[in-house]
């Protein structure tokens, strides 16, 4: 006869309520380990998911997910001359924060490279990709914008033709994706008081130097808009995304990329690195003090649970002593009572975990090695727990049975 | 190895504490008890009568002295010469005063598991645990609770339990408080049946003077000091023990 769940069946109650109590904290176990798989995969998804075999940066940034990154727009043609190169695309990426219905909203917006990326391989769940090269958007649904939604963003309004799911900026925000033109319209828009201020400002330093006072006509050319005036640039990209031919290695692109002296470039994984040591490390660090810590309490309660179902249960103990039960009986009845909390307990964490994880802010990503790790600790620190009552346990001695 | 006799021991005393509180709750206490035979132990609160059973019981090692059981030392002084689990497990049988069952397994189970610790099958415990709880009228109770059990059926089961391994010695701390006049002597009865039939050695610490008569023998204790008893010794003109031995003897 198995004396633990005799036990247990007869302070059904009390062990129940423990039980949903360890499961709860291992719950939050599990979804601190979830929401850190959650911000790796939020913060390399973007990578992952451009497909990208190499990523040229403005010079000597990380960018441009880890820090703001600006290239030319013509680094793309300059990138397509090189051998090996397949294609190359414009990346624009950058995150705002309006309202909505009285509500802040914020969107991490991405230009696609019209016409050669639609949006067509992004997981659409809804709607459909890019059809115009203006004025329309795929937004994710954790942005909450419904299809057919208009949201203005600077002087436009944008339509909402796409919906997918999942695609999260390393921030946790929504993605949002536009032709790169309407991106950089979003990220550059400049109010018109704000260019005609600038378009004076540049008439006056005209007129005050000296090729201004001899040349008054080259100070008519200072005052037009920007995009009129060869001699300014054109508005800069975030970073340009290379894919290599077949049969060529993005290494060797590397290496040819590597001699331009005004950017920087890296390998997918390369970036994947740079996420996961930048912005993700500390968030890493803070979380796995946070799972050490709700772990050690999780053991420290359940000792102090099968601790105080000991001590309840010592005359017993005594008296199956008294009648010349071995020590491993009493010792099994203890260690799987253990077992049995940590089992259970770690059901309903699991149980519990899959209802309420999707309701989330951030996406918590419970994977099969993180629940067998968690497992494994919960097994060791059933054990471990155990050991306080069981040694309590020993030291009764069976004529404990005739007092009390 | 076997001289015949279930208990002996020799000058076993017992000294509780130290110093200020120091009591010596037994005193040179030299008493044998043969197989078969039924011993009450009488005496004022206090007297040490406890102490020795659980002495004799291996569950309170005494101060100084020797416990032999069936004719082999099993204690010298406070220590022990064998696992004292494992033998009381298989030869030795408790009854306690204050009911002693597990109060998380049934009737039946409290009988069952000192069968289980001696390598009983489960459905081999069972028939067995349900033909002593028959024998002493509580098989109707078997699956309930002893906390929903009278105290008399809680003694019963209790008796139950200590008879599973048909013990060498049982031993029984007022076993009968908790049972009528009527139902103590059944259980005495028992216990006299046993030892006769059994070769069992048998003590019973009992303040309960009308059922006297069932017992071979009567001792008395008093401040720690064991002695037979005046009555006894004018009872037992032919001693009931040596009716047996001579039973025994012709067979
Ligand atoms: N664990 C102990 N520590 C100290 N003194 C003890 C202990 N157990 C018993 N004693 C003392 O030893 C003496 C004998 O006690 P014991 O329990 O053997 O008496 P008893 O004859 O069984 O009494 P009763 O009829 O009341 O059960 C008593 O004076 C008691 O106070
Ligand atoms: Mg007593």
């Amino acid at each position: 006869m198995n004396l633990a769940v005799k036990d247990i069946r007869h302070n059904f109650g009390r062990f129940a309520l423990t039980t949903v109590g360890v499961g709860m904290l291992l719950m939050i176990v599990m979804g601190m380990s979830g929401i850190y798989r959650g911000i790796i995969e939020d913060a390399t998804l973007l990578v992952d998911e451009s497909n990208a075999d190499l990523w040229i940066v403005q010079r000597n940034t990380r960018g441009p997910f880890a820090e703001v990154s600006r290239v030319p727009a013509n680094l793309v043609h300059r990138a397509l001359a090189v051998p090996g190169v397949e294609t190359a695309r414009e990346f624009v990426y950058h995150t705002i924060q309006r309202e909505r219905e009285g509500k802040p909203i914020r969107i991490a917006v991405v230009g696609l490279s019209w016409p050669t990326d639609k949006g067509e391989s992004l997981p659409l769940v809804a709607g459909r990709a890019l059809a115009r090269n203006h004025f329309e958007m795929i937004a994710d649904r954790r942005l909450g914008l419904p299809l057919g939604e208009r949201i203005r963003l600077g002087k436009e309004s944008y339509t909402v033709v796409g919906i997918t799911e999942n695609m999260i900026g390393s921030a946790g925000d929504g993605l949002a994706f536009f032709t790169v033109a309407d991106a950089l319209d979003i990220q550059f828009d400049i109010p018109g008081e704000a260019v005609r201020l600038e378009r004076q400002a540049r008439f006056v330093r005209g007129t005050l130097s000296d090729l201004g006072r001899k040349q008054p006509a080259l100070t008519e050319t200072a005052f037009k808009l920007p995009w009129e005036i060869p001699s300014l640039g054109p508005r800069q990209i975030s970073a340009v995304m290379v894919n290599v031919l077949p049969g060529t290695t993005p290494q060797s692109v590397a290496a040819v990329l590597a001699g331009w002296s005004d950017v920087s470039v890296y390998t997918a994984e390369g970036q994947r690195e740079l996420l996961l040591l930048g912005p993700v490390e500390k968030v890493r660090r803070q979380i796995g003090l946070f799972r050490v810590l709700l772990t050690i309490i999780a053991g420290i309660i359940m000792a102090l649970i099968l601790y105080t179902l000991t001590l309840d249960k010592l005359h017993d103990i005594a008296l199956l002593k008294l009648i010349g039960a071995p020590n491993r009986r009493i010792l099994g009845m203890i260690l799987q009572q253990a077992l049995l909390l940590g089992v259970v307990g770690y059901g309903i964490a699991f149980l519990i975990g899959l209802r309420i994880f999707p309701r989330f802010p951030r996406r918590v990503i419970l994977t099969d090695g993180d629940l067998m790790q968690l497992a494994a600790i919960v097994l060791v620190i059933s054990v471990l727990s155990s050991v306080l009552g069981i040694w309590k346990a020993i030291r009764v001695e069976p004529n404990e049975a005739l007092s009390g | 190895m076997d001289n015949g006799y279930a208990i002996e021991t020799e000058g076993l005393t017992k000294i509780y504490g130290s110093g200020n509180t120091e009591v010596v709750a037994m005193r040179d206490v030299t008493v044998k008890i043969r197989r078969g035979e039924v011993v009450a132990l009488l005496g004022p609160s206090g007297s040490g009568k406890s102490t020795f059973l659980t002495a004799v019981g291996l569950i309170n090692p005494p101060s100084a002295g020797r416990i032999l059981i069936g004719g082999e030392l099993v204690m010298d002084g406070p220590k022990a010469l064998m696992e004292t689990r494992s033998f009381r497990r298989r030869y030795i049988g408790f009854v306690f005063q204050k009911s002693n069952l597990i109060p998380f397994l049934s009737a039946i189970e409290n009988v069952q598991i000192a069968l289980e610790v001696n390598n009983w099958s489960a459905s081999a415990s069972r028939r067995r645990a349900m033909e002593l709880l028959e024998y002493l009228g509580v098989s109707d109770r078997a699956d309930q609770s002893p906390a929903t059990l009278s105290g008399g059926q809680q003694q019963r089961v209790a008796v139950a339990r200590a008879l599973a391994n048909q013990p060498s010695i049982i031993l029984a701390d007022e076993p009968t408080a908790a049972l009528d006049g009527r139902l103590g002597r059944q259980v005495m009865e028992l216990f006299r049946k046993l030892a006769h039939e059994q070769g069992t050695g048998v003590v019973v610490v009992t303040h309960d003077h009308r059922a006297l008569d069932v017992f071979d023998t009567v001792y008395e204790m008093e401040d720690g000091v064991i002695r037979r008893s005046e009555t006894d010794a004018m009872r037992t003109i032919s001693s009931p023990v040596e009716d047996d031995q001579k039973e025994r003897g012709a067979t």
